[in-house]
């Protein structure tokens, strides 16, 4: 897994219980390093280990914990860059969702080694959408249900979005949209950061 | 936005509004020269009053090709890469081309950021709507945030593993007991002295007399104590710019850079062995040791000799020290031809 995605989750961690939380984790996890590389690649056991040691030293469902996370991908102001990456994506809720699908690349484009998950979107209506999602690591439904919940309130939207079970391969969330401008948003300048 | 199906000659007719959401930066130009419609984007860029109404080269000033001063002349280059900039803001650079409207009606000239979107993006504070759908600046634009971003992860990377980096190396080349340079550090250094044709240096071959009986008697711990003190004499004895390492148990080099006239050594290697000799305490033990000194300086040389050579020359002057009895210097006398 890459170590951007390793690095968000200790992230989450230090941020959200504490650096003492983080230490105990990499204590029972065994890690034989103190942090996460952002640039470089790790195995795929030392995510799940630390996610796992995590789980039970917080004693958090795993749902719970990975919904935590993707929202503080989105709302945790250091990451703001990935916040306005992501806003790229559409200049609505609906388009930012329609253009879900197109992650992976945007992703790649991005970082040309990270796990992207690979959604599909489904537009039933202008205001429902389903989406199945499938990646390198379960657990990616909660993930996004949390950053795509928060994505939600950065538009200004008012929507209920729900876990919708796992079809075997894919992991599925529904997206209601009530109100495409409850709220003010956060404005999203194209040219904020210099060349 | 009905769009009327193509005539036999197969031209179009598009209205305004499909025109601007195909091309958001276009302007529309009379058979005068004088704008008389701009899309949306550019109404934007070029901010109020408008460019309607006005000649466009008196909105826009074409830099490349050069000598565009009529619009005759810009029709002349139609269907070219025009660069060109806005007059009242010459400092962003557009991309451009003009297209003659059939029967000299004018033409339509479409507009690009090329390189400068970024601070174009910035400067008119534009949105994702501003873009035609097919517009790729906005994937540049992301694509620029993104390669900020990580640039400045891998900077930080580079950074943090440079640090590590260069203490690994110090570590690596230290002598974890004295704190002194190790064998490695001082094997670089000579190669180093040595291939430095004009760096004439003394080196000073150290061996501890009476130390095995320290270890034997008192235990490690009190030899390395020994050691230690041995690290602090000649770290204390030297000028900063010497170079002395533990290269084995209780074997020291020491290169005195430069090479120092034979009285000057004489008196230093004489200083470091009193300094030896006098009483170390560990805990509540006294020890006595001393130490034995040979020397071999470069400029002694007639030619440059070879590292190897140097080495077994300062050993067997150190060897000419100990057969003199503990405590001795004794410098090594090349044979001159």
């Amino acid at each position: 897994m890459h170590g951007m995605i390793n690095r968000a989750f200790q992230g989450f961690l230090v941020e959200t219980y504490g650096r003492e939380v983080w230490e105990e984790v990499r204590s029972v996890a065994q890690l034989r390093f103190t942090d996460f590389e952002a640039m470089l690649q790790y195995d795929d056991q030392l995510t799940l280990a630390c996610f796992d040691a995590a789980k039970t030293l917080l004693h958090k469902h795993p749902n719970v914990l990975l919904e935590d996370l993707g929202t503080f991908l989105i709302t945790h102001p250091p990451y703001a860059p990935l916040k306005r990456l992501l806003r790229f994506g559409g200049s609505t809720l609906s388009d930012f969702l329609l253009s879900l699908d197109e992650l992976p690349e945007r992703g790649r484009m991005a970082m040309p080694n990270i796990e992207m998950p690979e959604i599909e979107v489904i537009a039933e209506d202008e205001r429902t959408f389903r989406l199945k999602a499938r990646w390198a690591l379960p657990g990616i439904g909660p993930i996004l249900l949390g950053a795509l919940r928060a994505m939600a309130d950065d538009y200004g939207a008012l929507a209920t979005l729900s876990l919708d079970g796992f079809d075997g391969r894919k992991e599925c969330l529904h997206i209601d949209i009530f109100d495409t401008a409850h709220a003010q948003g956060n404005a999203f300048v194209l040219g904020e950061v210099p060349a | 936005m009905n769009i009327q199906s193509p005539r036999a000659d197969g031209a179009l007719i598009l209205p305004r509004a499909a025109m601007d959401a195909l091309l958001p930066m276009h302007v529309q130009i009379d058979a005068d020269g004088t704008i008389v419609h701009s899309g949306p984007t550019c109404e934007r860029v070029v901010g109020p009053p408008g460019s309607v109404g006005r000649p466009v080269l008196d909105v826009f000033h074409i830099r490349r090709p050069d000598g565009i001063d009529s619009f005759d002349a810009l029709m002349q280059v139609a269907n070219q890469r025009l660069s060109l900039v806005l007059r009242q803001a010459d400092h962003l650079p557009f991309r451009g081309v003009v297209q003659p409207l059939p029967g000299g009606a004018g033409a339509v000239m479409n507009l690009s950021f090329g390189l400068s979107f970024a601070r174009a993006v910035a400067e008119f504070s534009l949105t994702l709507t501003d873009f035609a759908p097919t517009d790729q600046t906005v994937e540049l634009l992301y694509l620029n945030e993104a390669k900020a971003s990580t640039t400045r992860l891998s900077e930080h990377l580079t950074n943090r593993l440079q640090d590590a980096h260069a203490t690994a190396q110090a570590q690596a080349r230290t002598d974890v007991l004295t704190g002194l340079s190790n064998r490695r550090a001082m094997d670089d250094e000579l190669k180093f002295l040595i291939d430095s044709r004009n760096q004439d240096f003394t080196l000073m071959h150290l061996d501890l007399d009476l130390f095995k009986i320290v270890n034997d008697t008192h235990g490690h711990a009190a030899g390395d104590a020994v050691l230690m003190e041995i690290g602090r004499i000649l770290g204390s004895e030297l000028r900063r710019h010497d170079f002395p390492a533990r290269i084995g148990g209780d074997e020291f080099l020491i290169a005195l850079r430069p090479a120092q006239p034979d009285d000057v050594v004489a008196r230093i290697a004489n200083r470091i062995i009193r300094r030896i000799e006098e009483p170390i305490y560990i805990e509540d033990v006294t020890v006595r040791i001393s130490a034995s000194i040979g020397i071999a300086s470069t400029p002694a040389y007639p030619r440059r000799p070879a590292l190897k050579q140097l080495m077994e020359d300062v050993d067997q002057a150190l060897y000419a020290a100990k057969h003199n009895g503990r405590g001795q210097f004794s410098f090594f006398e090349p044979v001159v031809e």
